[in-house]
């Protein structure tokens, strides 16, 4: 078995995996109804970004380290991301006792 | 020659844990089962970066994403209704078949982007990967995106205090 042959050390397979992951996260973006299955489906979509930056950086980068900072600064995004959306669906709730989307729907505070 | 086989049945345990962990995240009704497929998916990716040659990153997804984001959700599901926890298929918002469709033209496009283009490695790789360098390059050659990367997070925290405390003063 050549090493080209092994799954885990393709490009592609590590690819075809972060295109699956975001394509899962877009369709619970769409699909969900409460904020919260939105925030787990943006969560897919970000891990799909940051298993990307990690492929290119052990497969064709000048300087492997370079994928691992970005996805380390994805991380940092990703948790701001969670904290200003935990936020949002507590004040959310506490304005509306729900947390479908659908019925968040008029603009005045 | 076991070793490898070893290393490639290992490779499909993640890649299992990811797709697997990610569909019920999407897929489950209630929330707490989204939650734990997400951490199983998490996990997975971590496991994925532990393959691509990197154990700190392999920590960290861990310690940020399954340790952190997910108990961030956690929380945000008990602090909600309970009632709301049930998030059943389409009943008034998108249909699955709009939901399955969009994501499947997300998947052809970004796939025949990635099978289009010659992938080819720099002609000039470093194989330094150690911890020192990461850290060196982050705080040197990253050091503006580093800061504002900090202050994102304190924005966040401030402005998570403001939001979720808002409503309790004017009661």
């Amino acid at each position: 078995m050549s090493p080209s042959l092994l799954l885990s050390e393709s490009l592609y397979s590590y690819l075809v995996i972060a295109i699956l992951l975001f394509g899962m996260g877009v369709f619970g973006l769409v699909q969900r109804r409460t904020l919260i299955g939105m925030l787990i489906s943006v969560e897919l979509i970000l891990n799909g970004a940051g298993l990307n930056f990690m492929a290119f950086s052990k497969f064709l980068a000048p300087d492997p380290t370079t994928g691992q900072i970005f996805t380390l600064f994805i991380m940092g995004i990703a948790a701001a991301e969670a904290t200003i959306g935990f936020a949002v669906i507590i004040a959310v709730y506490r304005k509306y006792r729900s947390i479908d989307a659908d019925r968040v729907s008029e603009l005045r505070g | 020659m076991i070793a490898r086989w070893l290393v490639e049945s290992m490779f499909l345990v993640t890649a299992l844990m990811v797709l697997g962990g990610g569909v019920l995240a999407v897929s489950a009704r209630k929330l707490v089962r989204a939650v734990f497929g997400l951490i199983i998916c998490l996990i997975g990716v971590a496991g994925l970066y532990f393959q691509l040659g990197s154990p700190f990153m392999f920590a960290m997804q861990i310690l940020i994403y399954v340790g952190a984001v997910c108990i961030i959700i956690v929380f945000a599901i008990m602090l909600a209704d309970p009632g709301a926890m049930e998030d059943r298929f389409g009943s008034r918002g998108a249909p699955v078949a709009v939901a399955l469709l969009s994501a499947t033209c997300v998947f052809i496009v970004i796939l025949n982007i990635f099978r289009r283009t010659v992938w080819l490695p720099a002609e000039i790789r470093s194989a330094d990967t150690s911890l020192q360098t990461i850290g060196k390059r982050m705080l040197l050659d990253y050091g503006l995106v580093f800061e504002l990367i900090s202050l994102v997070l304190l924005v966040a925290i401030i402005g998570a205090i403001v939001l979720a405390r808002g409503g309790r003063d004017t009661k």
